[in-house]
């Protein structure tokens, strides 16, 4: 499903002089759910991302003409969207391109990822507004070898979210309902077509958090994130949805609902089935409803953005920052210069810090006494700055502040994007090792004469940033236009580079289409065998994300 | 040689406004206050120079915190004018307008720049009072402030556009959110502040008393804000826009 926003109709946030009416700034949203203010202590400014022009990109099939289309599947026909109309029972809820002409502009947002690097075929997208319909719809494909493609926010990293070829786009935006919230356990149960950033809203006003938070938040559904495992800036204090998820509702390709909305946080009985659907990226079923428990909102939080001389002193103030924040430390997120760079460059911003550090790292405490807190974190940064682990820092004074530093790490991704498309590399990696592979990667792209500032060089830069505190490398090829050379001496290499140090290809953004080719640096061979014999069993067609 | 102090307002909460458990924090208005103090230093905008900053806030124990904050900012020194927690010792206007004049007399102070307004209250008074109790100019709303030669030139926001008014100091400034951009504390800054002298006062060593001349009848928040309704499609459309009389 999906990870990042399609970027369409997006509020974009009015920068007021001094920043100090930006406390509820309007946020990125999903098209067709309501404009919501972000939540209080929201980290990100929502900027401007560009907003969608009809998808420019290559169609899949052209970059990858190696990927064919499975011939058993059918065409779609004009007796299919009868059937699909009348379940559905009203013309909103599909976008018929089949039968009749659909704009450009109406379809290209569900053929086409948000990086603009994945565009499909898509002729007909359907909206259902409830588990039964999704369970008729698949069936339906499922008996009539229809190929299916699911799809929440569309802001997938990995081009898991799109068609390659016709399938049908099955959009969980009409499942938008929050069903239930218990306030004293903070069970929160929800449609899979609620938009994070809602939930985590409807969170606040209980004085609870959605335990996950990513940049696409604006935009992206909670089933999609669920399906696939995101990771987000908060993993290091809240831990992994594996963790957090209590239970699901999904839908398998045959039309099974699987019910197991479970609100209990013990229930060793069997098998943890739900597991199989966290990460599963929708090919073994769709979800559709989720139950997670949500921690208590921490009511004091403040941030930090420190630089330093080296990866090897990031590495100390870490270690540092775990033994004396311990408890209430909620993120460490690493940022090298060319990162920092690339923001600069791009918001023509006022930088935090005043001089240039080679990297550069953003701590967020959370907790519950603001005092308490503030000390903790003084002392700490009193002791780092004496033993000369870090070099410069600022704290942040108030939210605007506290915003605005965020805004400098959650940025990063968009900023990168601006000159026209980024290879994304999402990996994880022994912390000693985690920065070398962004150096070498630079040097290898650099030997090539890929790199320069003028428009006939594909790559802009190569940045490193990412969730220090998991072991979780962002490795970035900022370039101008997505160009072969570039990807030829990115891959096999990164892969490779990963594969030897027993690292993963994808800590968090998934295997979709852009890495299932190279699942093997990861997985062994026993291990993808396993894999496939699950799917052939809940999914024996296999029209259910076929693509990939 | 001029001398400078750059004075803020207090900066804790009034009647209704929910205090315990919020992180305090700098009114943003004082924030631009204490920022402009510096930048006239550092761009040498003063001629002669600014030879001391203070800061100076009327509040409980916590507001220690805030002078620290503006002392990492650039300010020299403060005064923290110790009132008690919450409603007992909230102060209006007129009585921070008297405090503050008797600071300037002491500090013997040629330039005060303040907020326009609290964040609690809004009442927008003090730096208007002050100016009127020491017969000083005053321009409010300071969107630019520049010097040529003893007199500055200040820019102020006004309703439908920006007037430029001229005074020689000595002279009252309130700042508007577009005069500048304040910085963050270094940490550097944040440890140098807490070896710059903060002196604790009264307001009695000041001679002033915590009069009430105002009550607060009621604070009520403003209306919620009715959401937008939202159509399946064009004939639901079409039916609100009927519904609603536009069609």
């Amino acid at each position: 499903m999906a990870c990042r926003s399609r970027l369409a109709p997006i509020a974009r946030r009015m920068s007021t002089p001094g920043g100090l009416l930006s406390r509820t700034a309007l946020s990125a949203c999903h098209p067709g759910s309501p404009v919501v203010l972000r939540r209080c202590l929201s980290s990100t400014q929502t900027t401007c991302l560009r907003a969608s022009a009809p998808c420019q990109g290559k169609y899949t099939t052209d970059s990858y003409p190696e990927i064919k289309r499975d011939q058993r599947f059918s065409q779609i026909t004009a007796d299919h969207v009868a059937y699909f109309r009348e379940l559905l029972g009203k013309d909103s809820a599909l976008i018929d391109g089949v039968t009749a002409d659909v704009s450009a502009d109406d379809m290209e947002p569900y053929n086409c990822d948000w990086m603009r690097k994945y565009r499909g075929h898509c002729k007909l997208v359907l909206k259902p507004g409830s588990t039964q319909e999704v369970s008729k719809i698949l069936k339906y494909c499922n008996d009539n070898m229809l190929a299916v493609v699911p799809q929440g926010g569309n802001t997938g990293l990995v081009g898991g979210s799109v068609p390659v070829f016709d399938e049908i786009v099955i959009s969980m935006s009409r499942m938008n309902q929050i069903r239930s919230f218990d306030e004293v356990s903070g069970v929160l149960i929800t449609d899979a077509g609620v938009v994070l950033e809602v939930a985590d809203q409807f969170l606040a006003e209980k004085g609870y958090l959605f335990p996950l938070d990513l940049g696409a938040k604006g935009s992206c559904h909670i089933g999609g994130n669920v399906s696939t495992n995101a990771g987000g800036l908060r993993l290091l204090r809240y831990g992994s949805l594996h963790g957090n998820v209590l239970g699901i509702e999904a839908v398998l390709p045959n039309g099974t609902i699987v019910e197991d909305l479970c609100t209990l946080r013990k229930n060793n009985t069997g098998y943890d089935l739900k597991q199989l659907f966290i990460g599963g990226e929708g090919t073994i079923g769709m979800i559709t409803a989720v139950s997670i428990q949500c921690p208590q909102r921490g009511k004091a939080v403040n941030v930090a953005f420190l630089g330093a001389d080296s990866f090897e002193k990031i590495q100390q103030a870490f270690r540092e920052a775990k033994s004396q924040l311990s408890e209430i430390l909620s993120a460490f997120e690493l940022m090298d210069s060319y990162s920092q760079d690339m923001v600069h460059r791009v918001r023509q911003n006022k930088r935090p810090l005043e001089g240039e550090h080679p990297f550069y790292c953003l701590i967020e405490t959370t907790g519950s006494n603001s005092d308490h807190d503030a000390a903790k974190l003084e002392r700490f940064l009193e002791d780092v700055m004496e033993k000369e682990i870090i070099s410069d820092g600022v704290v942040a004074q108030d939210e605007t502040q506290i915003k605005s530093l965020w805004s400098q790490r959650e940025g990063i991704t968009e900023c990168v994007g601006h000159f026209g498309g980024t290879y994304k590399y999402d990996v994880s990696i022994p912390l000693k090792d985690l920065y070398r592979l962004v150096d070498e990667t630079r040097e290898r792209i650099e030997t090539a004469g890929l790199k320069g500032d003028t428009d006939e060089f594909p790559v802009v830069e190569v940045v490193g940033y990412g969730h220090m505190g998991d072991c979780n490398l962002h490795l970035n090829v900022a370039v101008r236009r997505y160009d072969k050379r570039v990807e030829e001496v990115l891959e096999p290499f990164v892969y490779e580079w990963i594969g030897k140090i027993n690292g993963s290809i994808s800590a968090e953004h998934g295997i979709g289409i852009a890495k299932k080719k190279y699942l093997g640096f990861s997985r062994n061979d026993a291990m993808i065998d396993l894999m496939k014999q699950i799917k052939n069993l809940y999914d024996p067609v296999s029209f259910l994300c076929y693509g990939y | 040689m001029l001398c400078h102090n750059g004075l803020l307002g207090q900066t804790t909460s009034q009647t209704g406004v929910e205090t315990a458990g919020v992180k305090h924090s700098m009114n943003p208005f004082d924030e631009l206050s204490v920022e402009e103090s510096v930048r006239i230093r550092e761009k040498n905008k003063a001629p002669g120079g600014v030879e001391d900053i203070c800061v100076i806030s009327a509040g409980p124990a916590k507001a220690v915190d805030i002078l620290r904050t503006a002392m990492a900012m650039g300010a020299d020194r403060a005064i923290h004018v110790e009132t008690a927690d919450g409603d007992e010792g909230a102060l209006e206007p007129l009585t921070v307008a008297k405090m503050l004049r008797a600071v300037v007399d002491k500090e013997k102070s040629n330039l005060v720049i303040l907020g326009k307004q609290s964040i609690d209250d809004d009442a927008a008074q003090t730096g208007q009072m002050l100016a009127g109790l020491l017969g000083w100019p005053q321009a409010t709303q300071a969107s630019r402030v520049e010097f040529s030669g003893d007199s500055v030139e200040v820019t102020k926001e006004v309703d439908g556009g920006v007037e430029t008014v001229r005074a020689k100091l000595p002279m009252v400034i309130t700042t508007d959110l577009r005069l500048n951009e304040p910085r963050y504390a270094s940490l550097p800054n944040i440890m140098k502040a807490k070896k710059k002298p903060l002196v604790k006062m009264s307001l009695s060593d000041l001679g002033v008393t915590n009069e009430r001349k105002l009550k607060i009848i009621k604070v009520t928040e403003p209306p919620a804000r009715q959401g937008g309704g939202k159509v399946e499609d064009v004939d639901g459309m079409i039916s609100k826009l009927k519904e609603l009389g536009a069609l």
